[in-house]
Protein backbone atom coordinates (compact mmCIF):
# COMPACT_ATOMS: atom_id res chain seq x y z
CA UNK A 1 0.00 0.00 0.00
CA UNK A 2 1.22 3.47 -0.43
CA UNK A 3 1.10 5.59 2.08
CA UNK A 4 1.66 9.30 2.14
CA UNK A 5 4.97 11.23 2.97
CA UNK A 6 4.71 14.70 4.89
CA UNK A 7 7.12 16.77 2.44
CA UNK A 8 7.73 20.07 3.30
CA UNK A 9 10.10 22.47 0.55
CA UNK A 10 9.56 25.92 -0.54
CA UNK A 11 8.64 26.97 -3.97
CA UNK A 12 9.97 30.39 -5.42
CA UNK A 13 10.08 31.57 -1.82
CA UNK A 14 7.02 30.01 -0.02
CA UNK A 15 6.84 27.76 2.24
CA UNK A 16 4.87 24.29 1.36
CA UNK A 17 3.71 21.25 3.50
CA UNK A 18 2.01 18.57 1.58
CA UNK A 19 0.91 14.74 1.89
CA UNK A 20 2.09 12.83 -1.00
CA UNK A 21 1.88 10.22 -2.47
CA UNK A 22 5.21 9.08 -3.66
CA UNK A 23 4.62 8.44 -7.10
CA UNK A 24 3.86 11.91 -7.77
CA UNK A 25 6.48 14.06 -9.72
CA UNK A 26 7.65 17.32 -8.73
CA UNK A 27 5.83 18.71 -12.48
CA UNK A 28 2.60 17.21 -11.27
CA UNK A 29 2.40 18.70 -7.56
CA UNK A 30 3.60 22.29 -9.17
CA UNK A 31 0.62 21.65 -11.65
CA UNK A 32 -1.97 19.86 -10.32
CA UNK A 33 -1.76 20.75 -6.54
CA UNK A 34 -0.21 23.78 -6.41
CA UNK A 35 -1.17 25.42 -9.56
CA UNK A 36 1.97 26.63 -10.92
CA UNK A 37 1.23 25.50 -14.36
CA UNK A 38 3.89 27.91 -16.13
CA UNK A 39 6.68 24.74 -16.27
CA UNK A 40 5.14 22.02 -18.62
CA UNK A 41 4.90 18.41 -19.25
CA UNK A 42 6.05 18.03 -22.72
CA UNK A 43 7.19 13.85 -22.83
CA UNK A 44 6.87 13.24 -19.13
CA UNK A 45 9.68 10.99 -19.53
CA UNK A 46 13.22 13.58 -18.84
CA UNK A 47 13.43 13.90 -22.76
CA UNK A 48 12.45 17.29 -23.53
CA UNK A 49 13.47 19.40 -21.20
CA UNK A 50 9.78 21.55 -21.16
CA UNK A 51 9.02 20.41 -17.22
CA UNK A 52 12.71 22.36 -16.25
CA UNK A 53 12.83 24.07 -12.75
CA UNK A 54 15.68 24.82 -10.11
CA UNK A 55 16.18 22.81 -6.87
CA UNK A 56 18.70 24.23 -4.55
CA UNK A 57 19.74 26.77 -7.14
CA UNK A 58 20.68 23.74 -10.01
CA UNK A 59 18.30 23.14 -12.65
CA UNK A 60 16.62 19.36 -13.14
CA UNK A 61 13.66 17.52 -15.39
CA UNK A 62 10.57 18.05 -12.59
CA UNK A 63 9.03 14.98 -14.28
CA UNK A 64 11.68 12.20 -13.35
CA UNK A 65 11.85 14.08 -9.47
CA UNK A 66 9.53 12.31 -7.12
CA UNK A 67 8.34 15.07 -5.30
CA UNK A 68 9.04 13.25 -1.66
CA UNK A 69 12.79 13.67 -2.83
CA UNK A 70 12.40 17.84 -2.27
CA UNK A 71 11.30 17.35 1.03
CA UNK A 72 13.98 20.67 2.73
CA UNK A 73 15.23 21.71 -0.24
CA UNK A 74 13.81 24.75 -2.39
CA UNK A 75 12.23 24.85 -5.64
CA UNK A 76 12.70 27.62 -8.42
CA UNK A 77 10.08 27.73 -11.03
CA UNK A 78 9.24 30.46 -14.11
CA UNK A 79 6.87 31.75 -12.21
CA UNK A 80 9.61 33.31 -9.60
CA UNK A 81 11.30 34.65 -12.60
CA UNK A 82 9.95 38.06 -13.11
CA UNK A 83 10.16 40.90 -10.71
CA UNK A 84 7.40 41.43 -8.53
CA UNK A 85 5.95 43.91 -10.23
CA UNK A 86 5.57 41.77 -13.05
CA UNK A 87 9.10 43.16 -15.14
CA UNK A 88 10.34 40.79 -17.05
CA UNK A 89 13.54 38.77 -16.12
CA UNK A 90 16.61 39.86 -18.80
CA UNK A 91 16.72 36.66 -20.17
CA UNK A 92 12.97 36.90 -20.76
CA UNK A 93 12.86 39.96 -22.38
CA UNK A 94 16.31 38.51 -24.11
CA UNK A 95 13.53 35.84 -25.46
CA UNK A 96 11.04 38.07 -26.63
CA UNK A 97 14.18 40.65 -28.19
CA UNK A 98 15.30 37.91 -30.04
CA UNK A 99 12.10 36.21 -31.64
CA UNK A 100 13.47 32.80 -29.40
CA UNK A 101 9.74 31.14 -29.57
CA UNK A 102 7.29 30.67 -31.88
CA UNK A 103 4.51 28.74 -30.08
CA UNK A 104 6.16 29.24 -26.51
CA UNK A 105 5.16 25.75 -25.11
CA UNK A 106 9.20 24.70 -24.34
CA UNK A 107 10.26 28.82 -23.08
CA UNK A 108 9.37 28.66 -19.41
CA UNK A 109 12.12 25.04 -19.74
CA UNK A 110 14.52 26.92 -22.46
CA UNK A 111 13.95 29.95 -19.33
CA UNK A 112 14.63 28.14 -16.73
CA UNK A 113 17.43 26.30 -18.64
CA UNK A 114 18.70 29.34 -19.91
CA UNK A 115 19.28 31.22 -16.65
CA UNK A 116 21.42 27.85 -15.20
CA UNK A 117 23.52 27.78 -18.13
CA UNK A 118 24.49 31.11 -17.57
CA UNK A 119 24.81 30.91 -14.01
CA UNK A 120 26.81 27.93 -14.53
CA UNK A 121 29.31 29.70 -16.50
CA UNK A 122 28.51 27.70 -19.41
CA UNK A 123 27.69 30.47 -21.87
CA UNK A 124 31.18 31.52 -22.44
CA UNK A 125 31.00 31.01 -25.92
CA UNK A 126 28.50 30.15 -28.84
CA UNK A 127 29.30 26.39 -28.34
CA UNK A 128 29.19 25.84 -24.88
CA UNK A 129 25.60 27.62 -24.68
CA UNK A 130 24.35 24.79 -27.92
CA UNK A 131 25.71 21.95 -25.66
CA UNK A 132 24.87 22.99 -22.43
CA UNK A 133 21.20 24.10 -23.61
CA UNK A 134 21.01 20.78 -25.79
CA UNK A 135 18.49 19.22 -22.77
CA UNK A 136 15.97 21.52 -23.95
CA UNK A 137 14.15 20.56 -27.35
CA UNK A 138 11.90 23.48 -29.17
CA UNK A 139 10.12 21.56 -31.98
CA UNK A 140 9.36 24.91 -33.90
CA UNK A 141 12.86 25.14 -33.92
CA UNK A 142 13.77 28.81 -32.40
CA UNK A 143 17.18 27.42 -31.38
CA UNK A 144 19.04 30.32 -33.03
CA UNK A 145 16.92 32.71 -31.57
CA UNK A 146 17.30 30.84 -28.26
CA UNK A 147 20.73 31.08 -28.83
CA UNK A 148 20.72 34.77 -28.98
CA UNK A 149 19.01 35.48 -26.47
CA UNK A 150 20.76 33.38 -24.15
CA UNK A 151 23.98 35.08 -25.56
CA UNK A 152 22.43 38.56 -24.73
CA UNK A 153 21.58 38.02 -21.49
CA UNK A 154 25.03 36.55 -20.86
CA UNK A 155 26.15 40.11 -21.51
CA UNK A 156 28.21 38.50 -24.84
CA UNK A 157 27.91 39.49 -28.39
CA UNK A 158 28.06 37.09 -31.53
CA UNK A 159 30.58 34.47 -31.32
CA UNK B 1 2.40 3.90 -11.57
CA UNK B 2 1.95 0.86 -8.98
CA UNK B 3 1.92 2.07 -5.49
CA UNK B 4 4.58 1.92 -3.38
CA UNK B 5 6.39 2.38 0.16
CA UNK B 6 8.69 5.28 0.20
CA UNK B 7 11.11 5.82 3.15
CA UNK B 8 14.72 8.23 3.20
CA UNK B 9 16.97 6.65 5.90
CA UNK B 10 18.96 9.14 7.54
CA UNK B 11 22.27 7.38 7.35
CA UNK B 12 24.05 4.36 5.20
CA UNK B 13 23.37 2.03 7.61
CA UNK B 14 19.55 2.43 8.31
CA UNK B 15 19.44 2.26 4.50
CA UNK B 16 20.86 -1.39 4.97
CA UNK B 17 18.48 -2.12 7.57
CA UNK B 18 15.48 -0.41 5.79
CA UNK B 19 16.53 -2.32 2.21
CA UNK B 20 16.46 -5.84 4.53
CA UNK B 21 13.17 -5.61 6.04
CA UNK B 22 11.52 -4.27 3.22
CA UNK B 23 12.63 -7.39 1.57
CA UNK B 24 13.14 -8.74 -1.92
CA UNK B 25 11.74 -6.61 -4.83
CA UNK B 26 12.80 -3.33 -3.07
CA UNK B 27 14.44 -1.24 -5.28
CA UNK B 28 17.61 1.33 -4.58
CA UNK B 29 16.57 5.15 -5.04
CA UNK B 30 19.25 7.63 -5.80
CA UNK B 31 18.97 10.37 -8.83
CA UNK B 32 15.88 8.39 -10.30
CA UNK B 33 16.59 9.76 -13.45
CA UNK B 34 16.33 5.37 -14.76
CA UNK B 35 13.99 3.92 -11.99
CA UNK B 36 11.62 6.55 -11.75
CA UNK B 37 11.23 6.63 -15.19
CA UNK B 38 10.62 2.94 -16.03
CA UNK B 39 8.28 3.08 -13.02
CA UNK B 40 6.02 5.11 -14.81
CA UNK B 41 6.12 2.84 -17.94
CA UNK B 42 5.22 0.07 -15.70
CA UNK B 43 8.98 -1.54 -16.34
CA UNK B 44 9.96 -1.46 -13.04
CA UNK B 45 7.17 -1.90 -10.19
CA UNK B 46 8.99 -1.54 -6.78
CA UNK B 47 6.30 -2.51 -3.80
CA UNK B 48 9.03 -0.20 -1.72
CA UNK B 49 11.82 1.96 -2.34
CA UNK B 50 14.53 3.05 -0.18
CA UNK B 51 15.81 6.51 -1.32
CA UNK B 52 19.76 6.83 -0.56
CA UNK B 53 19.93 9.97 -2.82
CA UNK B 54 21.13 12.04 0.60
CA UNK B 55 23.39 9.62 2.61
CA UNK B 56 26.33 11.62 3.71
CA UNK B 57 28.62 8.37 3.35
CA UNK B 58 27.88 8.60 -0.17
CA UNK B 59 28.81 11.94 -1.09
CA UNK B 60 32.08 13.60 -1.95
CA UNK B 61 35.19 12.44 -4.91
CA UNK B 62 38.77 12.54 -4.57
CA UNK B 63 40.87 13.57 -7.34
CA UNK B 64 44.02 14.57 -5.96
CA UNK B 65 44.82 11.07 -4.41
CA UNK B 66 48.46 9.52 -4.78
CA UNK B 67 46.92 5.84 -5.59
CA UNK B 68 43.90 6.22 -6.76
CA UNK B 69 40.68 8.34 -7.86
CA UNK B 70 37.49 7.97 -5.27
CA UNK B 71 33.89 8.55 -6.44
CA UNK B 72 31.31 8.64 -3.92
CA UNK B 73 28.50 6.62 -5.46
CA UNK B 74 26.35 9.26 -4.40
CA UNK B 75 28.36 11.96 -5.64
CA UNK B 76 26.86 13.85 -9.11
CA UNK B 77 27.05 13.44 -13.22
CA UNK B 78 27.69 17.22 -13.63
CA UNK B 79 29.69 17.62 -10.24
CA UNK B 80 32.42 14.59 -11.03
CA UNK B 81 32.20 15.71 -15.22
CA UNK B 82 33.33 19.40 -14.03
CA UNK B 83 36.46 18.33 -11.26
CA UNK B 84 39.42 20.28 -12.46
CA UNK B 85 42.01 18.04 -11.59
CA UNK B 86 39.65 14.77 -13.42
CA UNK B 87 39.68 17.02 -16.58
CA UNK B 88 43.33 17.85 -16.89
CA UNK B 89 44.18 14.08 -15.56
CA UNK B 90 41.56 11.47 -16.76
CA UNK B 91 39.87 13.47 -19.56
CA UNK B 92 38.40 10.22 -21.06
CA UNK B 93 36.38 10.07 -17.19
CA UNK B 94 35.10 13.73 -17.45
CA UNK B 95 34.33 13.12 -21.01
CA UNK B 96 32.26 10.05 -20.57
CA UNK B 97 30.39 12.28 -18.39
CA UNK B 98 29.72 15.59 -20.06
CA UNK B 99 28.54 13.63 -23.21
CA UNK B 100 26.02 11.91 -21.30
CA UNK B 101 22.42 13.05 -20.74
CA UNK B 102 21.76 16.47 -20.33
CA UNK B 103 22.52 18.75 -17.91
CA UNK B 104 19.56 18.33 -15.93
CA UNK B 105 19.81 14.76 -15.74
CA UNK B 106 23.48 15.19 -14.74
CA UNK B 107 22.37 17.58 -11.81
CA UNK B 108 20.13 14.75 -10.73
CA UNK B 109 21.53 11.46 -11.50
CA UNK B 110 24.64 10.07 -9.29
CA UNK B 111 27.74 8.43 -11.08
CA UNK B 112 26.56 4.98 -9.33
CA UNK B 113 23.62 4.39 -9.78
CA UNK B 114 24.59 5.89 -13.38
CA UNK B 115 26.56 1.76 -13.65
CA UNK B 116 23.37 0.27 -13.03
CA UNK B 117 21.02 2.47 -15.66
CA UNK B 118 18.96 0.18 -17.96
CA UNK B 119 18.79 -0.47 -21.67
CA UNK B 120 16.82 1.84 -23.93
CA UNK B 121 16.13 -0.83 -26.33
CA UNK B 122 12.14 0.29 -27.40
CA UNK B 123 10.96 -3.02 -27.21
CA UNK B 124 11.78 -3.27 -23.55
CA UNK B 125 10.75 0.29 -22.96
CA UNK B 126 7.77 -0.11 -24.82
CA UNK B 127 5.91 -3.03 -22.55
CA UNK B 128 2.99 -5.72 -24.12
CA UNK B 129 2.36 -6.46 -26.85
CA UNK B 130 6.35 -6.64 -27.20
CA UNK B 131 8.03 -9.89 -26.07
CA UNK B 132 10.96 -9.09 -24.21
CA UNK B 133 12.93 -11.45 -22.74
CA UNK B 134 14.66 -9.09 -20.17
CA UNK B 135 10.83 -7.46 -19.39
CA UNK B 136 9.68 -11.22 -19.28
CA UNK B 137 11.46 -13.81 -19.40
CA UNK B 138 10.49 -16.70 -21.97
CA UNK B 139 8.95 -14.02 -23.62
CA UNK B 140 11.15 -13.98 -27.00
CA UNK B 141 12.80 -10.89 -27.82
CA UNK B 142 11.09 -8.28 -30.55
CA UNK B 143 14.29 -6.68 -31.73
CA UNK B 144 16.12 -10.01 -33.30
CA UNK B 145 14.61 -9.29 -36.50
CA UNK B 146 13.15 -6.39 -35.78
CA UNK B 147 13.91 -2.79 -35.29
CA UNK B 148 17.83 -3.25 -34.19
CA UNK B 149 19.67 0.12 -35.39
CA UNK B 150 20.72 0.60 -32.10
CA UNK B 151 21.00 -2.93 -30.46
CA UNK B 152 24.21 -4.74 -30.14
CA UNK B 153 27.03 -6.13 -31.77
CA UNK B 154 29.02 -7.33 -28.91
CA UNK B 155 28.35 -9.74 -26.58
CA UNK B 156 24.33 -10.12 -27.55
CA UNK B 157 22.78 -13.94 -28.35
CA UNK B 158 19.67 -15.41 -29.02
CA UNK B 159 17.62 -14.11 -26.34
CA UNK B 160 18.82 -10.66 -25.80
CA UNK B 161 20.81 -8.08 -28.21
CA UNK B 162 20.12 -4.97 -26.00
CA UNK B 163 22.70 -2.55 -25.76
CA UNK B 164 24.05 -1.56 -22.70
CA UNK B 165 23.39 2.49 -22.92
CA UNK B 166 25.92 3.85 -19.94
CA UNK B 167 29.05 6.00 -20.81
CA UNK B 168 30.88 6.18 -17.58
CA UNK B 169 31.12 2.38 -16.97
CA UNK B 170 32.73 2.43 -20.44
CA UNK B 171 35.49 4.60 -19.70
CA UNK B 172 35.67 3.36 -16.53
CA UNK B 173 36.90 -0.34 -17.21
CA UNK B 174 38.76 1.26 -19.62
CA UNK B 175 40.95 2.42 -16.02
CA UNK B 176 39.86 -0.76 -14.18
CA UNK B 177 37.44 0.22 -11.57
CA UNK B 178 36.84 -1.30 -8.37
CA UNK B 179 33.94 -0.33 -6.72
CA UNK B 180 32.81 -1.09 -3.06
CA UNK B 181 29.37 -2.91 -2.00
CA UNK B 182 28.27 -2.48 1.15
CA UNK B 183 25.13 -4.86 2.31
CA UNK B 184 23.94 -6.94 5.55
CA UNK B 185 26.74 -9.33 4.93
CA UNK B 186 29.20 -7.08 5.00
CA UNK B 187 31.23 -4.85 2.43
CA UNK B 188 32.93 -6.52 -0.09
CA UNK B 189 35.05 -5.03 -3.07
CA UNK B 190 33.74 -6.00 -6.77
CA UNK B 191 36.04 -4.96 -9.97
CA UNK B 192 33.55 -2.94 -12.40
CA UNK B 193 34.56 -5.67 -14.45
CA UNK B 194 32.63 -8.38 -12.47
CA UNK B 195 29.62 -6.14 -12.31
CA UNK B 196 27.70 -6.17 -15.54
CA UNK B 197 27.02 -9.93 -17.39
CA UNK B 198 26.12 -10.46 -20.96
CA UNK B 199 22.56 -11.60 -21.14
CA UNK B 200 23.23 -15.47 -22.28
CA UNK B 201 19.84 -17.13 -21.79
CA UNK B 202 18.87 -14.83 -18.76
CA UNK B 203 19.17 -11.36 -20.11
CA UNK B 204 16.78 -9.93 -17.06
CA UNK B 205 20.20 -10.83 -14.93
CA UNK B 206 22.03 -7.73 -15.61
CA UNK B 207 24.69 -7.60 -12.90
CA UNK B 208 25.84 -9.60 -10.55
CA UNK B 209 24.80 -6.78 -7.15
CA UNK B 210 22.84 -8.57 -4.64
CA UNK B 211 19.04 -6.88 -4.00
CA UNK B 212 19.87 -5.65 -0.51
CA UNK B 213 23.39 -4.17 -1.87
CA UNK B 214 24.35 -0.59 -2.57
CA UNK B 215 27.36 0.69 -4.25
CA UNK B 216 29.17 2.61 -2.00
CA UNK B 217 32.08 4.25 -4.12
CA UNK B 218 34.28 3.57 -7.42
CA UNK B 219 37.73 3.76 -6.81
CA UNK B 220 40.14 4.16 -10.00
CA UNK B 221 43.92 3.38 -9.33
CA UNK B 222 46.01 6.20 -10.66
CA UNK B 223 47.79 5.87 -14.17
CA UNK B 224 49.97 7.99 -16.36
CA UNK B 225 48.01 7.28 -19.14
CA UNK B 226 45.02 9.27 -17.83
CA UNK B 227 46.61 12.38 -19.49
CA UNK B 228 46.68 10.65 -22.66
CA UNK B 229 43.34 9.52 -23.02
CA UNK B 230 39.49 10.22 -24.41
CA UNK B 231 36.01 9.65 -24.17
CA UNK B 232 35.09 9.89 -28.35
CA UNK B 233 31.15 9.24 -29.08
CA UNK B 234 29.36 9.41 -32.09
CA UNK B 235 25.91 10.23 -31.67
CA UNK B 236 23.23 10.75 -34.19
CA UNK B 237 23.39 14.42 -32.81
CA UNK B 238 25.98 16.36 -31.83
CA UNK B 239 24.72 16.37 -28.56
CA UNK B 240 22.10 14.73 -26.45
CA UNK B 241 21.76 11.33 -27.17
CA UNK B 242 22.75 8.05 -27.06
CA UNK B 243 25.74 6.88 -28.61
CA UNK B 244 26.03 5.09 -31.72
CA UNK B 245 29.49 4.06 -31.22
CA UNK B 246 31.34 5.50 -28.48
CA UNK B 247 35.47 4.23 -27.71
CA UNK B 248 37.56 5.14 -24.03
CA UNK B 249 40.96 5.11 -25.24
CA UNK B 250 44.23 6.00 -22.74
CA UNK B 251 48.00 5.29 -23.80
CA UNK B 252 51.53 6.21 -22.92
CA UNK B 253 53.83 6.66 -25.56
CA UNK B 254 57.68 6.01 -25.56
CA UNK B 255 60.36 7.01 -27.85
CA UNK B 256 59.27 7.57 -31.70
CA UNK B 257 55.56 7.31 -31.08
CA UNK B 258 55.64 3.25 -29.69
CA UNK B 259 52.71 2.32 -27.29
CA UNK B 260 53.96 1.69 -24.01
CA UNK B 261 50.56 1.39 -22.22
CA UNK B 262 47.12 0.76 -23.50
CA UNK B 263 43.63 1.05 -22.62
CA UNK B 264 40.66 -0.01 -25.05
CA UNK B 265 36.95 -0.16 -24.09
CA UNK B 266 33.47 0.46 -26.46
CA UNK B 267 30.10 1.58 -25.73
CA UNK B 268 26.94 1.84 -27.04
CA UNK B 269 28.05 -1.43 -28.54
CA UNK B 270 27.74 -4.11 -26.46
CA UNK B 271 25.18 -5.51 -24.37
CA UNK B 272 27.56 -4.25 -21.40
CA UNK B 273 30.47 -2.26 -20.99
CA UNK B 274 33.13 -3.53 -23.38
CA UNK B 275 36.46 -3.43 -22.46
CA UNK B 276 38.74 -4.61 -25.86
CA UNK B 277 41.94 -6.97 -24.52
CA UNK B 278 42.96 -7.80 -28.66
CA UNK B 279 42.79 -4.26 -29.70
CA UNK B 280 45.11 -3.35 -26.68
CA UNK B 281 47.72 -6.16 -27.83
CA UNK B 282 47.03 -5.07 -31.52
CA UNK B 283 49.00 -1.91 -30.26
CA UNK B 284 51.38 -3.18 -27.27
CA UNK B 285 55.10 -2.02 -28.93
CA UNK B 286 53.56 -0.82 -32.32
CA UNK B 287 54.16 2.46 -33.61
CA UNK B 288 50.64 4.55 -33.31
CA UNK B 289 49.62 5.56 -36.61
CA UNK B 290 46.52 6.05 -38.98
CA UNK B 291 47.18 2.12 -39.83
CA UNK B 292 47.95 1.07 -36.19
CA UNK B 293 44.77 2.48 -34.84
CA UNK B 294 42.74 0.94 -37.72
CA UNK B 295 43.95 -2.35 -36.73
CA UNK B 296 42.90 -2.00 -32.98
CA UNK B 297 39.85 -0.55 -34.49
CA UNK B 298 39.23 -3.69 -36.19
CA UNK B 299 40.76 -6.17 -33.69
CA UNK B 300 38.20 -4.76 -31.02
CA UNK B 301 34.97 -5.58 -33.59
CA UNK B 302 36.65 -8.74 -34.78
CA UNK B 303 33.82 -10.61 -32.94
CA UNK B 304 30.96 -8.02 -33.96
CA UNK B 305 27.51 -9.37 -34.42
CA UNK B 306 25.06 -7.49 -37.16
CA UNK B 307 21.43 -8.19 -37.07
CA UNK B 308 19.33 -5.99 -39.75
CA UNK B 309 19.79 -2.67 -39.91
CA UNK B 310 22.76 -2.27 -37.46
CA UNK B 311 26.16 -3.78 -39.43
CA UNK B 312 26.75 -0.06 -40.55
CA UNK B 313 27.61 0.26 -36.95
CA UNK B 314 31.23 -2.28 -36.96
CA UNK B 315 32.41 0.02 -39.73
CA UNK B 316 31.32 3.30 -37.62
CA UNK B 317 32.79 1.44 -34.50
CA UNK B 318 35.97 0.43 -35.80
CA UNK B 319 36.35 4.24 -36.69
CA UNK B 320 35.47 5.71 -33.52
CA UNK B 321 37.93 4.00 -31.82
CA UNK B 322 40.68 4.62 -34.46
CA UNK B 323 39.99 8.21 -33.94
CA UNK B 324 39.92 8.17 -30.52
CA UNK B 325 43.30 6.29 -30.29
CA UNK B 326 44.33 9.62 -32.82
CA UNK B 327 43.00 12.03 -30.12
CA UNK B 328 44.77 9.89 -26.96
CA UNK B 329 47.74 10.05 -28.83
CA UNK B 330 47.93 13.95 -29.53
CA UNK B 331 47.11 14.39 -25.82
CA UNK B 332 49.73 11.75 -24.63
CA UNK B 333 52.76 13.98 -26.17
CA UNK B 334 51.58 16.91 -24.57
Amino acid sequence: MTSEVVTEFTVNGQAVRLDLDPRESLLDVLRERLGLTGSKKGCDHGQCGACTVHVDGRRVVSCLLPAVQVNGRSVRTIEGVAGPDGALHPLQQAFVDHDALQCGYCTPGQVMSGLACIAEGNAGADDDIREHMSGNLCRCGAYPGILAAVRAAAGRREG
Amino acid sequence: MRPYTYTAPATLEEAVRALSEAGPGTKVLAGGTTLFDLMKLDIETPPAVVDIRALPELAGIDTAGPRELTFGAGALMADVAADPLLRRDYPALAESLAKAASQQLRNMATVGGNLLQRTRCTYFRGGPPFPCNKRLPGSGCAAIGGLDRGHALLGGGDACVATYPGDWAVALIAFDAVLDVTGPRGTRTLPLAGLHVEPGERPDREHTLAWDEIVTRIRVPVTAAGRGSTYHKVRDRESYAFALASAAVAVTLGEGGAVEECRVAVGGVATRPWRCPSAEEELAGAVLDRRSARRAGAAAFAGARAGTHNAFRIELGIRTVAEALRIAGERALR
